[in-house]
């Protein structure tokens, strides 16, 4: 007896379910399509191009601020790993006052508004007189991916086997060379799984960094700035690479996780549920 | 078994920096919001109630925030709408190509708030996509107009990228609803439908209640997509913040308003919580 | 060795020989829960220990303990002239064998092995012949280069004891190591375990719940009843002298007799034997295969009731090879188990009978009462 309890299809919920993938996918696929035409705007698109790539090489405006965003992930991947890490042993292992509220707190930039962790972090650094930069919105990134960081190695830390750190002590070898030998190399799928979805996160965040900018721009805000002086199909071709490039880095993500643990119960509350997964980080 | 050193060493660290970047910052936020703004554009901690009486009368701050929370409720809607329709093919229907469908579902996600904001721009704009399609299908003969710069907007290209983040707790939930219930349910004489309403819905709705909350309070502090496409008319309370950190130099009352919608934001989301834990337990 | 004063003797461990681990008073609770309520304990080097208990009762948390993976509330722990529980796990002289193993997945089976002496900076050129010795102790040497992930479970858990063996700890510890196994792959592994100790000489302290498996290994048995120590001896001295109900229960089959005791005879019900000791109500202990079927021409009793006589209807009778195990319904409403060789079916009413000192007088509570 199958485990197919559905002996039917149901053709109505199929239509249905392949008008919600087209909802999901026509923007998308609008953007592929006028990044190649040479119309802008309208329907149909007509006149294949690709003479909106050519001026996007050329651009060294936007190029410098790709190299900004590379170097900011880049960072707020080492500062929210590097603080993630102790963060999810902090709670597996450590009971101190305060436990309750400092786990909130660290999810909170998640689940807020990111307008207002942007602000927040705006008025300390204009109280103590940062000036902002390029450093001001790594700070930023940082603290608010620390969570997505913490959740993803929490996650690992409950696979691992328990005894054997303790077999690892039992057998002589002390805290430090326990973690480096046997903690980490177990946690090694995790941190890069996290690793990559802060990068990706960072490099298309934007909420954040709006209230943290100073003179240099990270590429969403260059686009950003672009457009709103005006359209131009331009936008089209670099949404389209960073469509690209967003998908072949989630598909390494999503084939990281599956491949270390088959799909498993995310039983912690609703905000590690939702970062356990996917989180976009938007406004 | 771990020794004191090394909880210290793991708890030190982070505590310092969740501090210094989230507690004192957030913490001052709130002080702000009991200050206010003398004539030469200095701040004056002055602690009192001034921003937040403001809020309550200046039918401004009123009516967009009421808009904001419409426009929440109504991306809500449709987001469920789209994705537990979707999520529950995806889960109980398609067996053979359940991962790929489930990874189409997870790219958008990843294709870039600005792009995806920028992409409904041109679609819906006067010689956008849409009305080129609508007037070489000769369905009109001159532009619609209100297709963008409107909350419809808002509400249209928010639905389209918060749709698949209600998805995911939706369908994690439905995966988890236990097979062989289904089948008693079948196997007692009910009908598909039946099955559903009595037996699937109930399990799932701690999924769906988790879908629903990440919408409504996704879309309800977003700022980016009414300055997109929303105009003047699409103005939510996001931008309202966003305006008075910027060139209007109005902290404090930015600041009462961020902490409403911190208050709100964490009401919904506690109470979610409790409900979910509740559902669960029975 | 026969008479129970010397196994006696033998088990207590004449005051010359130092024990090797010894603990003091100790007590453990986790939050509110008491697990461990003053135990005392001494092990001997060179032997077999095994800790017996259910779950609940502390074993496993006694042996942690040992290991150094929890700290005590109250007590000490000493191994030799050295206090133990000071110490952290990474530094006691003491290896464990754990019940999943933790075999350490990224690594060869040879590298497993090494690891405690790398860590604890073992000379490099020693490394691989005491690896390789070890491995040949457990017989898996042609393994040294697998990965653990190819390994079945029995072979997991020799990688596991040659890991431990080849630091050459003072004490090993071993966690209920052969409950994953199936029935006859934990009976070969026994004989193994237990010839392996015998060649090193390592002192083994062994925790289980399974009865038979403590009774077939062990020098000595500690019986663990919710955190106490019901009673330590030889696994002959426990079966026929158990000094609690309890143990008399845990430990293989028994009936348990309530009895009124007077002026040297005990009655329970129709049954009636000759008891010394103080009068009162007591609990008896009486294991199946004392009791037998009184043969048809017997002679009449003697008056003293140093044989013990009854008569009952068997209520049940299951065959079990060599011997029977049958269930009797005597009229004080007691079922009474014994165990017949070969009595082929046994019908109505049969007359049984007992010697009175095979009836072993238990206390009904726990040391702590």
């Amino acid at each position: 007896m199958s485990c197919q309890s559905q002996p039917e299809r149901a053709p109505l919920l199929a239509a249905y379910a392949a008008l919600v993938y087209a909802f999901l996918y026509f923007p998308i696929v609008v953007l592929i399509v006028y990044s190649f035409s040479s119309s802008v705007g309208g329907f149909p698109p007509h006149g294949w191009t690709l003479h909106w790539y050519r001026d996007l090489f050329g651009d060294s405006d936007l190029w410098a601020s790709v190299l900004n965003s590379l170097i900011v992930a880049i960072f707020a991947v080492i500062i929210a790993l590097g603080l993630g890490l102790p963060a999810a042993l902090a709670l597996d292992r450590a009971q101190f006052p305060g436990k309750a509220l400092f786990r909130r707190l660290v999810l909170l930039p998640l689940i807020l508004p990111g307008i207002i962790t942007g602000l927040s972090l705006l008025m300390l650094f204009a109280g103590v007189g940062l000036r902002l930069s390029l450093v001001t919105i790594t700070l930023g990134h940082g603290t608010a991916l620390i969570s997505v960081a913490t959740t993803e190695i929490f996650a690992g830390l409950q696979k691992l086997d328990r005894s054997q750190e303790e077999a690892s002590l039992d057998l002589g070898a002390n805290y430090f060379r326990t973690f480096w030998r046997i903690t980490l190399p177990s946690l090694r799928v995790s941190l890069i799984a996290a690793g990559l979805l802060i990068f990706t996160l960072s490099l298309d965040e934007i909420a954040v960094s709006f209230f943290l900018i100073g003179r240099e721009n990270t590429l969403p805000l260059e686009i950003w700035s672009r457009l709103r002086q005006g359209m131009t199909p331009e936008i089209n071709a670099i949404s389209t690479l960073i469509l690209l490039f967003s998908i072949a880095t989630i598909l390494i993500w999503h084939r990281l996780r599956t491949r270390s643990a088959p799909e498993e119960a995310p039983k912690e509350e609703p905000a590690a549920v939702f970062t356990s997964t996917i989180e976009g980080k938007t406004a | 078994m771990y020794s004191r050193a090394y909880k210290a060493a793991v708890t030190i660290p982070p505590l310092v920096w969740v501090v210094a970047f989230l507690l004192i910052p957030y913490t001052t936020l709130f002080c702000y919001s009991f200050w206010s703004v003398s004539a030469s554009q200095t701040v004056v901690h002055n602690w009192n109630l001034q921003n937040y009486v403001k809020l309550v009368h200046d039918p401004i701050y009123v009516t967009v925030l009421l808009r904001s929370m419409m426009i929440a409720a109504c991306v809500m809607t449709c987001a469920l709408l789209l994705g537990y329709p979707l999520a529950y093919y995806l889960s109980f229907y398609a067996t053979k190509r359940k991962d790929l469908l489930y990874q189409l579902v997870i790219i958008p996600l990843w294709a870039s708030y600005l792009v995806r904001g920028y992409a409904w721009k041109t679609i819906l704009g006067t010689d956008g996509v849409l009305n080129g399609l609508l007037q070489f299908l000769h369905i009109t003969h001159r532009p619609v107009e209100f297709l963008l710069y409107s909350p419809f907007a808002v509400i249209l290209t928010l639905t389209h990228i918060y749709t698949p983040f209600a998805f995911l707790p939706i369908y994690a939930s439905l995966e988890h609803v236990p097979r062989n219930l289904v089948e008693a349910s079948h196997d007692l004489g009910a009908s598909p439908w039946a099955t559903f309403r009595r037996v699937v819905l109930p399990l799932s709705l701690p999924g769906a209640i988790a879908g629903a909350t990440f919408a409504f309070v996704l879309t309800f502090g977003d700022f980016l997509a009414p300055l997109l496409v929303g105009g003047n008319s699409g103005i939510m309370i996001a931008n309202i913040v966003a305006s008075d950190f910027g060139a209007a130099f109005q902290w404090p009352i930015g600041a009462a308003i961020s902490l409403c919608m911190l208050l709100l934001v964490v009401t919904i989301l506690f109470s979610t919580e409790r409900l979910e834990r509740r559902l669960k337990l029975s | 060795m026969n008479t129970p004063l010397a196994q006696a003797a033998a088990s207590a461990r004449p005051p010359a020989q130092e024990p090797l681990l010894s603990i003091r008073v100790v007590e453990k609770r986790f939050g509110r829960r008491m697990v461990l309520r003053g135990i005392s304990l001494n092990v001997a080097p060179g032997e077999f220990l095994t800790i017996l208990g259910e779950s609940g009762s502390g074993k496993t948390t006694l042996l942690r303990l040992i290991a150094g993976f929890e700290q005590l509330d109250r007590g000490e722990i000493w191994m030799g002239a050295e206090r133990l529980d000071h110490l952290p796990a990474y530094r006691r002289q003491v290896n464990t064998v754990f019940q999943s193993y933790a075999i350490f997945p990224h690594l060869t089976v040879f590298e497993n092995v090494a690891y405690g002496l790398r860590a604890k900076g073992a000379p490099q050129d020693e490394i691989p012949s005491r690896v390789n010795q070890a491995l040949a102790m457990v017989k898996m040497e042609e393994f040294a280069q697998s990965s653990p992930s190819r390994l079945s479970g029995g072979q997991q858990q020799r990688v596991a004891l040659a890991r431990a063996l080849v630091n050459r700890p003072r004490v090993l510890l071993l966690d209920e190591p052969l409950s994953a196994l199936d029935a006859n792959l934990r009976r070969q592994m026994q004989i193994e375990l237990k010839s392996l100790q015998r060649e090193v000489g390592i002192t083994f302290l062994f925790v289980t719940h399974d009865q038979e498996e403590a009774m077939a290994l062990s020098d000595r048995i500690a019986l663990l009843r919710e955190g106490v120590l019901e009673q330590i001896g030889s696994p002959r001295e426990i079966y026929g002298h158990p000094v609690t109900a309890y143990a008399a229960q845990f430990i293989g089959q028994t009936n348990l007799l309530r009895a009124e005791v007077r002026d040297g005879i005990a009655q329970a019900g129709a049954i009636v034997w000759r008891s010394f000791g103080p009068p009162g109500l007591m609990m008896f202990s009486l294991r199946p295969e004392c009791i037998r079927v009184v043969p048809p021409h017997a002679l009449r009793l003697t008056p003293d009731v140093s044989v013990a006589r009854f008569r009952g209807s068997i209520r049940n009778q299951t065959f079990g090879g060599a011997m029977d195990l049958l269930e009797i319904d005597c009229c004080n409403s007691q079922i009474i188990r014994a165990r017949i060789p070969d009595p082929g079916p046994v019908n109505g009413e049969v007359e049984f009978e007992f010697e009175a000192k095979d009836a072993t007088r238990v206390r009904e509570t726990g040391p702590e009462n």
